[in-house]
């Protein structure tokens, strides 16, 4: 969680500085939610499939800071080698997918890739997840993918962050249902609320859902009520979100419920957590410092062709380059 | 004994099960019921889970072709009809088209596209969708015209690492039948001189192959001697066979069925125009389905398409220039 913060600050600074190009989004009040999955979840077993505000999950879920900085950054040495920007990112060889910005078109890919796992024998005790938003409920490809997933019973978990605004569109003209969890059993899969700034409620009730979904329970639905704390994208300063949200009980920091149940379950002092903030921010540091260093991508350089496949016999559509 | 085109979709099919683990099958309508054209009559059986029966969930299904293609299988999804393929258009383009450059990490899925008009079958069952799907970056866009090619470049397809739309002619399914499955086998990538000749070009692919060796046929009596190319993949394309033949031609008529604003047809006169321009001796020409949905009526429907009497005439134009 703290790893998630502290990054997506340096982020939002270097945005505000000029240093990043196209957007940044951060994840800020929904770390208690994201970093629980990642958590929960193993990495070389399980499959994550992050959505824009999931940076504290995917550090948990084993992503170094590096990836996030060099995509950030631009770097050539980054996953995505500057073809593809921010939160764009992934290792799907590790199991981790690079989401596309068409909400809830990821439901159906972690689904196939447990699907596979189902032909090759190796499925059991294997989870799949992936996060997504209160406005992502809305689309058709979530339907698609939670009810195909719930027809093969499949061990999914999709974490729903309801964040109460989608961009700027308020729940009240996002859906109908009195709550989203009502969704999980017209879909026939199980179904868990929780307070997404509740840290400990959030290890429990993730918890949860992800051990009966590794123990044959088929797809289980979370809905996790927060607050975003931030705008949609660095670019936005979210005035459309009334005072009254911010002030209530889910407009609370999840990070400093997080301290406060740390402290007072003693499972780290104050002083603890003063020096992990300092040694994050040092790792959050050296994270910048190098993907800064590393060259950006050279068009000259570039292959410029979208296939793994060369034929012979096909001449590519020359265009000059002008940089 | 002969074997139709349908039926070389079928035994590729049948093939790729039993010899590759990577591949299943995965479609609407295609398991026990063996699919609506009964593409994969009997696999099911033969094949116990390897074929199932999708959801009407166009978008998931390709979705979950692309986690299972990233997870190591070789998927194939049958659209009932392409038209439907609108709904897994997100899919197709913006996943699994982008993700080897995105990634680096190629997604080898085939999407079998039940393609053209047939009589009857209206606006929603009758689309040509391989323009739509050529245009965008990070797919293989084939469209066999033979049985032959229909069976083998099924293979090749799916042996392929990329995304592959793999646009079968409905019409072609029974109507075409061939002595043998094997013809000449050309690769991924080539075209074929389907008929030789020396006094224009038709490009043609798909269902068009045929209408266009038809419409040659009968300006044999005026003593025209058509060439014929047929293209076989639309993306990648075989510039170099279409300008070899301009070149003896000197003129190029495009036919294809899609709709007519841009699409290959466009692609293949704004190529061979810009690298063959002085090869021409007429403006080039291009012959497509009209600019209305594809409609119901066979009357109706029959004017819609390019026919034999359309080429003939855009061909007899070409000629007279």
């Amino acid at each position: 969680m703290l790893r998630g913060r502290i990054l997506e600050n340096k982020l939002s600074s270097l945005y505000k500085a000029g240093k990043i190009v196209g957007g940044v989004y951060l994840g800020r009040g929904q770390e208690a939610v994201s970093a629980t999955l990642g958590t929960a979840l193993i990495q070389g077993t399980d499959f994550f499939a992050p959505l824009i505000r999931d940076q504290a999950g995917r550090t948990a879920f084993g992503e170094p800071l590096i990836d996030c900085t060099r995509t950030y950054l631009g770097s050539v040495k980054g996953p995505m080698r500057g073809r593809d920007g921010n939160i764009h990112r992934g290792r799907p060889d590790l199991g981790m997918p690079a989401m596309i910005s068409h909400l809830g078109a990821q439901v159906s890919v972690v689904a196939g890739m447990l699907f596979a796992k189902r032909l090759q024998g190796t499925l059991a005790g294997r989870v799949g997840a992936t996060c997504i938003g209160d406005g992502a409920t809305s689309t058709g490809a979530f339907h698609e993918g939670l009810n195909l997933a719930a027809i093969e019973r499949l061990p999914l978990v999709v974490v729903v962050a309801n964040n109460q605004f989608a961009y700027s569109t308020p729940n009240d003209r996002q859906f109908a249902c009195a709550d989203l969890v009502e969704k999980a059993r017209g879909y026939g899969v199980g179904g868990f609320s929780v307070d997404g700034t509740d840290m400990l409620a959030c290890v429990s009730v993730i918890g949860e859902a992800v051990r009966r979904a590794r123990e044959g329970g088929g797809p289980q639905m979370v809905v996790a009520r927060l607050l975003r704390l931030s705008g949609h994208g660095e670019h936005d300063d979210g005035s459309y979100v009334p005072a009254e949200a911010r002030v209530d009980h889910y407009g609370q920091d999840c990070i400093e419920v997080a301290m406060q149940q740390l402290i007072e379950n003693h499972f780290a002092t104050a002083e603890e957590i003063v020096a992990w903030q300092d040694q994050i921010a040092d790792e959050v540091q050296r994270a910048v410092a190098q993907a800064q260093q590393e060259p950006v991508p050279d068009p000259y350089q570039e292959d410029w062709t979208a296939l793994s496949t060369r034929f012979p016999l096909d001449q590519p559509i020359s265009q000059p380059i002008f940089s | 004994m002969s074997v139709t085109y349908i039926d070389a979709i079928r035994e590729a099919q049948e093939k790729l099960l039993r010899e590759d683990d990577r591949v299943f099958l995965y479609g609407q309508d295609i398991a026990t019921f063996g699919g609506a054209f009964k593409a994969t009559k009997g696999l099911a059986e033969k094949f116990p889970n390897r074929v199932f029966d999708a959801p009407i969930s166009e978008d998931a299904m390709i979705g979950m072709a692309v986690g299972a293609a990233i997870e190591g299988m070789r998927p194939i999804i049958e659209m009932q009809f392409a038209d439907f393929s609108s709904v897994a258009f997100n899919q197709i383009v913006n996943q699994a088209a982008t993700h080897f450059y995105r990634t680096g990490m190629p997604i080898p899925l085939t999407v079998r596209l039940p393609s053209g008009g047939t009589p009857g079958s209206g606006p929603f069952h009758s689309q040509s969708m391989e323009g739509i799907y050529a245009q965008y970056p990070g797919l293989v866009v084939l469209t066999p015209a033979t049985v032959s090619d229909a069976y083998h470049m099924l293979l090749d397809g799916v042996a392929l690492d990329d995304p592959v739309i793999y646009c079968e002619h409905k019409f072609l399914y029974r109507w075409l039948k061939a002595k043998s499955i094997n013809g000449d086998h050309l690769p991924i990538g080539q075209a074929r001189i389907t008929r030789p000749g020396k006094h224009a070009t038709v490009v043609a692919y798909s269902a068009m192959v045929h209408e266009a060796v038809r419409a040659a046929d009968r300006l044999v009596q005026d003593g025209w001697e058509i060439e014929v190319v047929d293209l076989r993949s639309v993306k990648p394309l075989d510039l170099d066979t279409i300008l070899a033949s301009v070149a003896r031609t000197g003129r190029l008529l495009a036919v294809g069925e899609a709709f007519p604003w841009g699409g290959v047809t466009a692609e293949i006169v704004a190529r061979v125009t810009e690298e063959g321009f002085h090869l021409l001796d007429a403006p080039p020409q291009r012959l497509n389905a009209r600019d209305t949905p594809v409609p119901y009526h066979p009357k109706l429907w029959a004017a819609h398409r390019p026919t034999p009497e359309s080429i003939c005439e855009a061909l007899r134009k070409l000629l007279s220039f």
